[in-house]
């Protein structure tokens, strides 16, 4: 996963709540076998079909921060909503509610879901509204938002934080725990089902 | 004080605790389907890994996959490659696979439950949001993204923080007409689509408690509908009683059923949230939104959007009702569908043909209305043709397929065309869910038969006999 200290760049103001995966990124997308290329799936249905939607509007264009309503990333598992973000060019996502596997596979993929109180939202959507050239700088080393010469802090667990920030693979950090795991193994219940072999 | 259910489950699958970490938790089972799992099944061949345990892993072929002419290579080649990708990835990995086709075949939530390894006090995920669904058994099940699923595949654990508990207990007895799915949708109507948020919600009271394995499903699938992590109810004798004499239920089927009997809230535990309904007061339940959330009594009518006191939810009604079409004040009655799913993870069941079934007999889809029976599994669907349900829908003039996801997300050939309305038996109602434009209306195996009859959303109470 790559690192991600800080980053700065302009806000897409998502002036939706609610946005489910299946917006983020509709289901036909997923017959794919590769991790990369989700951009054209991104919020495909709304793009095509509203003219004024924000990535369409071109003073928007190359933004890299989505402030979006509450409760965004609603709906199914797939990691894949989060791919067609970082592929698009998101680094990062800001709002006040998420749901809980959405933003466990952004965590995990190298997506930063800062969490903010719903009026920090409504004060970027403010300042993208007047300046939509502004930047906005999201530092996880301090866990600020700085905009406007405004500045607001942002919530992410401390382990996920650190991930972040060094950039670590689950895996790798999981296998130092090798020893545990077979110990547990060795505990488990024998009639306890394998796909294998009925009993 | 004492443990809830889903904290004792979790508690007895601790690999490692440390002090600001996550838990490190270790999964009995492991479900895999050819969606979400191409890009896991890489990143092992990448890092040179294999699989830790094929044996708690199982694969079948289900989102995919088309209903009809199933003995034909899949028409639509991007399906037919991740289909094809994912029987690579079992081959070189070593996991048992259910290929379209096979008698075991069907959706990774039916056919886990059926071959009995679903069991209580497990530990079950899945890369699909519905793996909620096995908590019907007692065991603590949730859906993963791709990375979590790379990870079960190669340490057989998850890197977890543990969940919060909420109860919702549901009081008093379902009427006739009324059922396990109109408990869900009344749930998520009124805790909301983040109510359960961080939450496993574990359901209990005497209304949940008098639900067969096949309605408990329904109920545990739409807890991720509800927001939660997942959903549980407590194993008891209907539980054991559906688990005896299948394919993977323990040999020392006693023993373990000793075991399951102590995975139950503690008298004494206190749980972070606590929901109660009357089930007296249910009436069938139906969806006018975008999301599950929005739902009212189908006794009712479209409601207005001014009425919403909270200024979000009022915009997304004002957003739902001009994207469904549908205008405030109409009695749901009125409105006219032109497609009825049965089918799904959530009511795909022989329980659930079995009530559309009954609604069927002897009576006609109405004109001009298209109505799609998907059985969950192939097994379903055998079970289904040995009791001749097959030949009522056939004869009411509803489509008999094969097993898979189906319309519930069109994956497969089975979608609405854009503007085309459904009454559907599955789980969400999003914008294009079931097709790009498609309006979807979610609503009981019960609902779905009477709608199909009178051409607009209806009960079986509405029929003339």
């Amino acid at each position: 996963m790559q690192a991600f200290r800080t980053h700065t760049g302009r806000i897409a103001p998502l002036r939706r709540s609610n946005v489910d995966t299946d917006q983020i990124i509709p289901a036909v997308y997923l017959k794919r076998v590769a991790r990369t290329g989700f951009e054209d799936g991104l919020f495909s249905s709304w793009r095509a079909a509203e003219p004024d939607f924000v990535l369409n509007r071109p003073e928007y264009a190359g933004a890299t921060v989505l402030v979006a309503g509450p409760d965004f990333g609603t709906g199914s598992s797939r990691e894949h909503a989060v791919w067609a973000l970082l592929d698009y060019g998101f680094r990062v996502v800001v709002s006040s509610r998420y749901a809980d596997i959405f933003r466990g596979n952004s965590l995990k993929a190298g997506l930063l879901t800062a969490l903010v109180d719903q009026p920090v939202v409504e004060r970027l959507w403010a300042l993208a509204d007047s300046d939509p050239t502004m930047s906005v700088t999201v530092d996880l080393v301090e866990q600020v938002i700085t905009a406007g010469g405004e500045q607001a802090a942002f919530d992410i667990d401390s382990y996920s934080r650190w991930r972040l920030l060094e950039g670590l693979d689950d895996i790798s950090l999981t296998e130092q725990h090798e020893a545990a795991i077979t110990a547990f193994e060795s505990s488990r219940a024998a009639w306890l089902p394998a796909t294998t072999t009925p009993s | 004080m004492g443990s809830t259910l889903a904290e004792k489950v979790w508690e007895s699958h601790l690999v490692r605790r440390q002090e600001g970490e996550p838990d490190l938790v270790y999964v009995d089972l492991h479900l895999v389907h050819e969606v979400t799992s191409p890009q896991a099944f890489d990143g092992l061949r990448l890092a040179g890994r294999t699989v830790r345990r094929p044996g708690l892993t199982i694969a079948t072929e289900d989102h995919n996959v088309p209903t009809e002419a199933i003995d034909q290579p899949i028409a639509d080649e991007t399906s037919r490659i991740q289909v094809e990708t994912l029987r690579g990835n079992c081959a070189e990995f070593g996991v048992r696979l259910h290929p379209m086709g096979d008698r075991e075949q069907g959706i990774v939530h039916v056919i886990g439950p059926q071959l009995g390894l679903t069991q209580p006090g497990m530990t079950v995920v899945c890369g699909d949001s519905h793996t909620s669904t096995h908590g019907a058994f007692g065991a603590l099940a949730f859906g993963i993204g791709t990375s979590e699923v790379e990870h079960v595949l190669a340490t057989q654990t998850l890197s977890l923080r543990p969940f919060k508990t909420m109860a919702v207990t549901v009081t008093g007895r379902l009427r006739s007409g009324v059922t396990a799915k109109d408990i869900i949708l009344a749930v998520i109507a009124q805790i909301g689509t983040a109510g359960g948020q961080g939450h496993v919600i574990e359901y209990r009271g005497p209304a949940v408690t008098a639900l067969s394995m096949e309605a408990r499903m329904t109920v545990c699938n739409m807890s991720i509908e509800a927001g939660a992590r997942a959903g549980m109810i407590a194993p008891d004798e209907t539980t054991f009683e559906f688990l005896r004499g299948k394919p993977h239920a323990p040999a020392d089927f006693d023993s373990a059923v000793e075991y399951w009997r102590t995975l139950r809230t503690d008298e004494d535990a206190a749980f972070d949230t606590e929901v109660v309904l009357d089930a007296d007061q249910l009436t069938p339940f139906v969806t006018w939104g975008t999301n599950p959330g929005q739902g009212a009594e189908l006794d009712s009518a479209i409601p207005d959007p001014a009425s919403f006191a909270d200024p979000a939810e009022r915009v997304s009604a004002e957003k739902a009702l001009a994207y469904m079409g549908l205008t405030a004040g109409t009695p749901l009655r009125e409105v006219a569908v032109d497609t009825v799913f049965l089918g799904s993870c959530t009511n795909g069941r022989i329980e659930d043909l079995r009530a559309a079934a009954a609604v069927l007999r002897g009576r006609q889809v109405s004109d001009g209305v298209r109505m799609l029976v998907v059985p969950g599994s192939m097994r379903v669907k055998e079970q289904a043709e040995a009791e001749g349900l097959d030949r009522v829908f056939a004869e009411a003039g509803a489509q008999w397929r094969s097993a898979g996801c189906s319309m519930c997300l069109g994956m497969n050939p089975d979608q609405l065309a854009p503007g085309e309305r459904s009454a559907s038996t599955s789980n969400r109602n999003f914008e294009g869910r079931q097709g790009k434009g498609g309006r979807t209306h979610l609503v009981s195996p019960l609902v779905a038969a009477a709608t199909a009859v009178r051409g607009t959303l209806s009960a079986p109470s509405d029929l003339e006999d």
